[in-house]
C-alpha cells in the first residue's frame, strides 16, 4: 500500500516538473529593457516562434534583459500567468500572443498600466499600455501568387491552411489575387485542416491536392512541404525562411519578422515615451516586418517576366505606390 | 477510377499508424487491462524514432530504438495497473502526461528554438507493382505499410486464436482467477500483452515521423492514439475487425481532404468534411458497439483473494 502511495507521488512530482517546464535567463540586475514573453503555444509553432525569435535576437545583442514561458495555452491559465509575471518579475514590458485569451491579457493589462503590453492580436490597442501587432504578411503572400500564377503548368494550385481565422485568410486570400493576376485561369484548391498542429494530416491533404492536379502548393502550416517533395512539385513556405525543408522544391515564401516591433519597442520604454498603439505598419514590407524569403537559387525556376513582375511590385509596395488588398473572409476552392 | 485508387492508396497509408496502435491496444486490453498510456506511448515513439535514427543516421535503428521504448512503456503501465493495481484510467492517463511531456522536454533539448522542424531522409514509398495499372499506384506504400497489414495483423490474429499464449492472454482478460486457478501466472500474461501492446503503439508513433513524415514536430499524433481505441471497441477486439475500421477511418480521413480539394460549390461548411471520419467512426460504434463483448476482467487489477 505504502509502495502504492509512493509510485503515485513520484509519478505526479515528475508529471508537474515535466509540464512546468519552461525557459528563462539567469538573473542580472542591467540598465536595458527588461521584457518577458508569454506564449500562448509552444514557440515551436511558427507564429510564436517568429516573436521569440526577435525577442531572443534583442537579448543576444545586448538590447534587452529576455525571459520567457511558452505551452500556456487556452484554459484559464494566462490570466494566471501574466499576473504572476507582472508581479514577481515586474518587466517594463510583457510580449505574446493574445489569440484565444484575448479578454484575459485585456484583463491584467489593464491593471497593471506601468507595464507595456505588447501582444498579438486581431482587435485594437487600449491606452495607457496595450499595444497590438499581427502578422501582416499579406504583401510577400501576394508576391508568392504572381510566382505560383507563373510557374505552374497543370493551372492548379494547392493551398493547406490550419484554421480559416482572419490571419491565416488575408494571407490566402492575397496569394489567391497573385495567382489570378498573372493567371486568371488557374484554380486554387484551398484545404483546411482545423489544427495548427498536425503535419501528417497537412501532408495528407497536400497530396490529395496533388492527386486534384496541383503542381504547386502554398504551405501555411508544415507537412506540405514534404508532401512537394515527394511528389517533385513547387511549393512555397510560410512565416519563416523554409527552404531546408526541400532544397530543391521550396522556391520561396512569405517570411514574418518581428524585429521592426521589438527595437520600435525598445527604443519608446528607453525614451520613457512608451504609448498603447497598433503595431501594424512595423509588420509590414516597407519597414522590414514582413519579406519574400530568400530564393537560394531556386529563381532559376521562375519565368523572368514573372520574377521582373515580383521585384517591381515588390518595389511599388516598399515605395507605397502598391497596396495589396486586405481581404479577411475565408478563402474557398475554385 | 483514378479518384478510387487514389483514395484507397491513402486510406492504407492513413490507416497504418493507427492500425498499429489499435492492434497494440488490442492485446492490452484482452488481457483486461485498458491502455490510455496510448496516445503518450505513440508520441514518445514517434519523438524515440526520430531522435534515434537522426543521431545513427539509420532509419531502422530509431525504428528498433522507438519499439524498445514502447515496450518500456508497456512496462510502466504493467508495473502501475498490473503489479501495482492503480486504477487503470488514472495510470494509462497519467502515462500519457509522462510520455508527452518527457519527449516534449528532451526535443526542447535537443532542438529547441529552430524555426522549421528537424527533418530526416524519410523511409522510402515502395512500388513493386511498376507498369500494373491501378496495383501500381495502390500498391506505392511504405514497407511499414506492407508489413503491417500482410505480417502483423495476421500474425497477431493467429497468436491470439490458434496458440496457447493467445488463449492466456484472453483468458486473463476473461477470468482470471480461472487462469490463476490452472497454474498460469497472470500477470506474466498480462505483462508480456503490454510489452506487446506498448512496442505496437510505439511503432504506431515511429511510422509518422520516420516513414509518412521524415520530421518531428509537437502535435505529430494528434489523437490518434484516441482513435485507435475507439476502433479497438468498434472492432469487438477481433485484429481483423480492428483493421476494418481503421480502414473506414482512415477512408473517410482520405476522402474528406479530397473533398475538400474539389472545390465542391456546396452550401455547408467545410468543417463538415473534417468532422465526416469522426461521425462515420461514431456512427460504426454505434452500430458495432451494440453487440460489443467487453473482456470480462477489463479495468479490473487482479489480486489473489
Amino acid at each position: 500500500m505504502i509502495w502504492k502511495r509512493a509510485a503515485a507521488i513520484v509519478m505526479v512530482l515528475v508529471i508537474i516538473g515535466l509540464t512546468a517546464c519552461s525557459g528563462g535567463g539567469e538573473e542580472a540586475k542591467s540598465e536595458v529593457p527588461f521584457i518577458y514573453a508569454v506564449y500562448a503555444t509552444p514557440i515551436e509553432e511558427p507564429w510564436d516562434g517568429v516573436i521569440h525569435a526577435a525577442l531572443q535576437k534583442a537579448a543576444d545583442e545586448g538590447k534587452i534583459r529576455y525571459e520567457w514561458t511558452d505551452d500556456v495555452g487556452y484554459s484559464g491559465d494566462m490570466e494566471r500567468v501574466l499576473r504572476e509575471v507582472a508581479e514577481q518579475q515586474k518587466p517594463d514590458a510583457i510580449f505574446g500572443d493574445a489569440f484565444g485569451n484575448e479578454e484575459a491579457v485585456r484583463r491584467v493589462a489593464a491593471d497593471y498600466p506601468e507595464i507595456a503590453f505588447v501582444f498579438g492580436s486581431g482587435l485594437g490597442p487600449v491606452d495607457p499600455n496595450f499595444s497590438v501587432f499581427d502578422n501582416w504578411i499579406h504583401e510577400p503572400a501576394y508576391l508568392c501568387g504572381l510566382i505560383a500564377g507563373g510557374v505552374t503548368k497543370s493551372n492548379v494550385i494547392g493551398v493547406v491552411g490550419g484554421y480559416p481565422v482572419p490571419e491565416v485568410n488575408r494571407i490566402v486570400n492575397a496569394f489567391i489575387q497573385g495567382v489570378k493576376e498573372v493567371n486568371p485561369d488557374a484554380k486554387v484548391l484551398v484545404t483546411f485542416i482545423n489544427s495548427w498542429f498536425d503535419p501528417a494530416a497537412a501532408k495528407e491533404a497536400a497530396l490529395a491536392q496533388i492527386d486534384s492536379g496541383a503542381d504547386v502548393l502554398f504551405a501555411e502550416r508544415f507537412g506540405v512541404i514534404e508532401a512537394a517533395v515527394e511528389r517533385d512539385v513547387l511549393a512555397f513556405g510560410n512565416m519563416s525562411d523554409q527552404y531546408e525543408l526541400g532544397p530543391d522544391h521550396v522556391l520561396t515564401g512569405p517570411v514574418w519578422n518581428m524585429t521592426p516591433t521589438v527595437e520600435y519597442i525598445i527604443k519608446q520604454i528607453q525614451a520613457g515615451a512608451y504609448t498603447a498603439q497598433d503595431l501594424k505598419d512595423f509588420s509590414m514590407m516597407a519597414k522590414g516586418g514582413a519579406s519574400l524569403a530568400p530564393f537560394h537559387g531556386m529563381e532559376s525556376k521562375i519565368p523572368a517576366d514573372i520574377l521582373e513582375l515580383v521585384q517591381q511590385r515588390e518595389q511599388e509596395i516598399k515605395n507605397g505606390t502598391f497596396r495589396v488588398d486586405v481581404d479577411e473572409a475565408p478563402p474557398v476552392s475554385d | 477510377m483514378e479518384f478510387i485508387v487514389s483514395l484507397l492508396t491513402a486510406t492504407l497509408r492513413v490507416a497504418t499508424s493507427i492500425l498499429l496502435a489499435a492492434i497494440g491496444e488490442t492485446y492490452a486490453e484482452r488481457a483486461g487491462v485498458l491502455n490510455l498510456g496510448i496516445e503518450g506511448t505513440m508520441f514518445f515513439g514517434a519523438f524515440v524514432g526520430f531522435y534515434v535514427a537522426d543521431l545513427t543516421g539509420s532509419l531502422w535503428i530509431g525504428l528498433a530504438v522507438a519499439v524498445l521504448s514502447g515496450i518500456i512503456a508497456g512496462l510502466l503501465m504493467a508495473l502501475f495497473s498490473v503489479t501495482l493495481g492503480v486504477n487503470q484510467h488514472v495510470s494509462g492517463l497519467g502515462l500519457t502526461l509522462l510520455l508527452s511531456g518527457l519527449a516534449l522536454f528532451a526535443f526542447r533539448l535537443k532542438y529547441g528554438g529552430r524555426s522549421t522542424p528537424p527533418s530526416i531522409e524519410p523511409f522510402p514509398l515502395l512500388s513493386p507493382f511498376r507498369g500494373i495499372p491501378i496495383l501500381e499506384t495502390l500498391g506505392e506504400q511504405y514497407l511499414l505499410t506492407y508489413i503491417t497489414f500482410l505480417v502483423i495483423v495476421p500474425l497477431a490474429w493467429w497468436l491470439l486464436y490458434h496458440t496457447d499464449f493467445g488463449l492466456k492472454v484472453r483468458a486473463v482478460g476473461e477470468n482470471p482467477e480461472a487462469v490463476d486457478a490452472a497454474g498460469v501466472d497472470v500477470y506474466r500474461i498480462r505483462y508480456l500483452a503490454l510489452v506487446i501492446a506498448g512496442g505496437l503503439m510505439a511503432a504506431g508513433g515511429a511510422f509518422l515521423s520516420l516513414a509518412q513524415l521524415g520530421a518531428f514536430t509537437h502535435g505529430i499524433v494528434s489523437g490518434r492514439g484516441w482513435v485507435a481505441i475507439a476502433l479497438v471497441i468498434f472492432g469487438n477486439w477481433d485484429p481483423f475487425k480492428v483493421t476494418l475500421g481503421s480502414l473506414i477511418f482512415g477512408g473517410t480521413f482520405a476522402l474528406q481532404l479530397r473533398l475538400q480539394a474539389m472545390g465542391l460549390q456546396l452550401p455547408i461548411p467545410y468543417e463538415t468534411f473534417l468532422a465526416l471520419p469522426y461521425l462515420v467512426t461514431i456512427a460504426a460504434l454505434v452500430i458495432a458497439g451494440r453487440n460489443a463483448a467487453y473482456p470480462a476482467a477489463l479495468l479490473k487489477p487482479y489480486r489473489r483473494e
